[in-house]
């Protein structure tokens, strides 16, 4: 603490601290520890709240497991359902899309040109420039019924009938793809960048094919990049809702619409807040295994 | 198995710029060779061409009498230890110098029974489990040296591989690189901007400048009888005295320059062949240090002359005493620390003497840059 004192001097010491306290506690710690209390109460008016009524309970966590109790399923199918479906997804876009940037990542680190790989850096960051609904409605008219895509579809005669991809869904999982490969990209580009160019010549030079190479060299170097880009894009996808209200089909619901549903439809703040600590607690889960599986620390998937 | 490598007009060029131009060389089966020069010579840009890195823009490289024109660097009978020996550092030492045989396919077994040969090549039994940043800078260079010998290559290339070590471990790495080449009795192709390395190491030794050779010969060969004034000041130190040739007798060429006159032999100019020189041609004349004696010194010399002592440099071992003639010629002379030289202080016309034998003639051509 002195130390910091005395290396970043008192002015710009207490703002650092002030800044990042107020940052953590009123932006984070406190609504998160809020949302996690609400979700043990009983949605009850504004009113009775204080009252004999507002007991802690389970109810909320019950609801979404078993359902309402007058319901005579024996799970909340639907909920659980799309909550199952949502993280499956989520985890495969989160693979698609690590294997979609990962060249792309390599690519722009390692084998282009100063120049190249500036050019390539900027041509992926400017479309993020538009914002993410804008991009998603973009989607939708390219996927459309008589969309662009299926005009030159039809035009080039390849399909016959139009294809509907917006009830299949390839709107969605494009726009989720597409949604947050920068994430993905640059936490490997950071990660391949420091890898000396003479390994993966030495490689080569000792007889390694590229493939080799690659899961003997570049992807133990770069595995806290990969760890951090994955857990990054599954928790956005996941958490993503913008996406999914513009592209998924009627029949798709994305979990963050249900939460959305319970705060602003039903008027049901904790449940929707127990749906919520669902979402993050098993976000949070899939950073520990992460970590497990490409054997980093938090502190090194951070960098 | 050893490999010969046959360099034939090779050129490598980016753009306008010649990295390499018309380098032609046939280095020898179970040879230790040098290319030597200042950085940005092109001596690297040749090692990559013969490693197969980089294609020659022109020419043709052989191994072995074969053409390696499309063949990739996995596909040579080459092994390249790089400058900063690029070991991966998060492997252990064994899995490193295995790692040839991982990717073709060896089980783990004889994986690690010829990584424990070769560690034992290299006097490094027994560390295979470590990691490599464990090791000394020393005993990594020698992981780098087994790691290239893992594939069995016919040829050893190595890009300046002692340049990060310190003096000491240098010099000992000199010797072991040495001894190592005699065991495994491969050609090794070794670049190098310290003569001292290619001097100690080498069998024979290639001059490089500005992309182009300056000289190829023995180490006695390179020192004693440079062909160009860029080869007899780059490769040791040396005096150049600028005149012109006031009589050529047979070999011997009478030079005078500030005033003295000087007797010296006519250069080599290569393949046994001297230069041949005319009355006033502008030449220099180059004498080394060490051939430069104090008049009453016990050495016999045909050349006397008188310089001005300006200071004195010890160097541990010699002294190395700075002089000029009338203000402008440079004169450094080399004596053993053991010579007396306390009378020189602010003495003129310190009186010197050097042997016609121990001097060169050459052609006035560019020195290297000190």
């Amino acid at each position: 603490m002195n130390y910091f004192f005395n290396k970043n001097g008192p002015l710009i010491s207490t703002y650092l601290i002030i800044a990042i306290s107020f940052w953590l506690v009123f932006l984070i710690i406190i609504p998160q520890l809020y949302m996690f209390d609400l979700s043990f109460r009983p949605n009850i008016p504004p009113l009775l709240r204080g009252g004999p009524d507002d007991v802690y309970t389970l109810t909320h966590y019950k609801h979404f497991l078993f359902g309402s109790e007058t319901s005579g399923e024996s799970y909340n199918y639907v909920d659980v359902g799309v909550f199952k479906d949502t993280i499956l997804i989520a985890v495969l876009i989160t693979l698609i899309n690590l294997c979609f940037c990962y060249p792309i990542a390599f690519y722009i680190a390692k084998v282009a040109s100063p120049n190249t790989a500036r050019l390539l850096i900027v041509s992926l960051i400017i479309p993020f420039w538009i914002n993410e609904l804008l991009r998603s409605f973009a989607l939708r008219i390219l996927f459309a019924g008589e969309g662009f895509i299926n005009n030159v579809l039809l035009k080039l005669g390849l399909i016959d009938n139009g294809i509907n991809f917006i009830a299949m869904d390839v709107a969605l999982y494009t726009g989720l793809n597409y949604a947050y490969i920068l994430l993905m990209i640059f936490p490997l580009y950071n990660a391949m960048e420091t890898l000396d160019k003479n390994q993966l010549e030495a490689a080569e030079d000792l007889g390694s094919s590229m493939l080799k190479t690659h899961f003997r060299i570049v992807i133990p170097h770069a595995k806290a990049g990969i760890a951090s880009g994955c857990t990054m894009v599954f928790m956005l996808t996941a958490g993503a809702l913008a996406t999914p209200v513009v592209l998924s089909s009627p029949n798709t619901f994305w979990f963050t619409q249900l939460i959305y549903q319970w705060f602003n439809m039903n008027d049901n703040w904790p449940r929707g807040a127990a749906y919520s600590v669902v979402l993050l607690s098993v976000s949070v889960v899939f950073v520990l295994l992460m970590m497990k599986i490409f054997k980093v620390k938090i502190g090194e998937i951070v960098r | 198995m050893s490999a010969d490598v046959e360099l034939q007009n090779v050129s490598v060029s980016f753009g306008n710029f010649y990295a390499a131009k018309n380098v032609s060389v046939k280095i020898e089966k179970g040879e230790f060779f040098s290319f030597l020069g200042p950085s940005g010579c092109g001596k690297t840009t040749l090692l990559r061409a013969i490693s197969g890195f980089s294609e020659p823009s022109d020419g043709k490289i052989l191994i072995g009498n074969q053409d390696m024109a499309g063949i990739g660097p996995n596909k040579r009978p080459t092994s390249l230890i790089f400058q900063n020996l690029a070991l991966f550092p998060l492997m252990s030492v064994a899995d490193n110098i295995a790692f040839s045989l991982e990717v073709r396919g060896t089980g783990k077994l004889q994986r690690r029974k010829r990584a424990d040969e070769l560690l034992e090549l290299v006097a490094l039994s027994g560390q295979g489990d470590k990691k490599v940043h464990e090791l000394s800078g020393g005993q990594r260079q020698r992981v780098a040296i087994a790691r290239a010998l893992a594939i069995e290559p016919e040829v050893l290339l190595l890009d300046e591989p002692l340049s990060a070590l310190d003096l000491k471990l240098r010099q000992k790495m000199r010797i072991e690189l040495r001894e190592i080449q005699k065991r495994v009795g491969i050609t090794f192709i070794y670049i190098t901007h310290d003569q001292g390395e290619a001097l100690t190491m080498s069998d024979r030794i290639a001059v490089m400048n500005q992309g182009e050779l300056e000289q190829i010969g023995s180490c006695h060969n390179v020192y004693e009888s440079p062909c160009t004034p860029f080869v007899a000041t780059f490769v040791g130190e040396n005096n150049a005295f600028y005149g012109t040739v006031s009589a050529v007798d047979g070999d011997m060429v009478n030079v005078s320059a500030d005033g003295n006159n000087f007797s010296a032999k006519a250069g080599d100019l290569g393949e046994g062949k001297k230069y041949t020189f005319k009355k006033n041609d502008k030449v220099i004349m180059f004498v080394r240090p060490e051939s430069i004696f104090l008049k009453d010194q016990n050495n016999q010399a045909d050349n006397v002359f008188t310089a001005d002592f300006k200071a004195i440099e010890f160097e541990g071992n010699l002294k190395n005493i700075y002089m000029s003639i009338n203000g402008k010629q440079n004169v450094r002379c080399s004596v053993s620390n053991a010579v007396d030289t306390t009378v020189l202080s602010n003495s003129k016309n310190v009186e010197l003497k050097f042997s016609s034998r121990d001097a060169v003639v050459l052609p006035v051509g560019p020195l290297a840059v000190d």
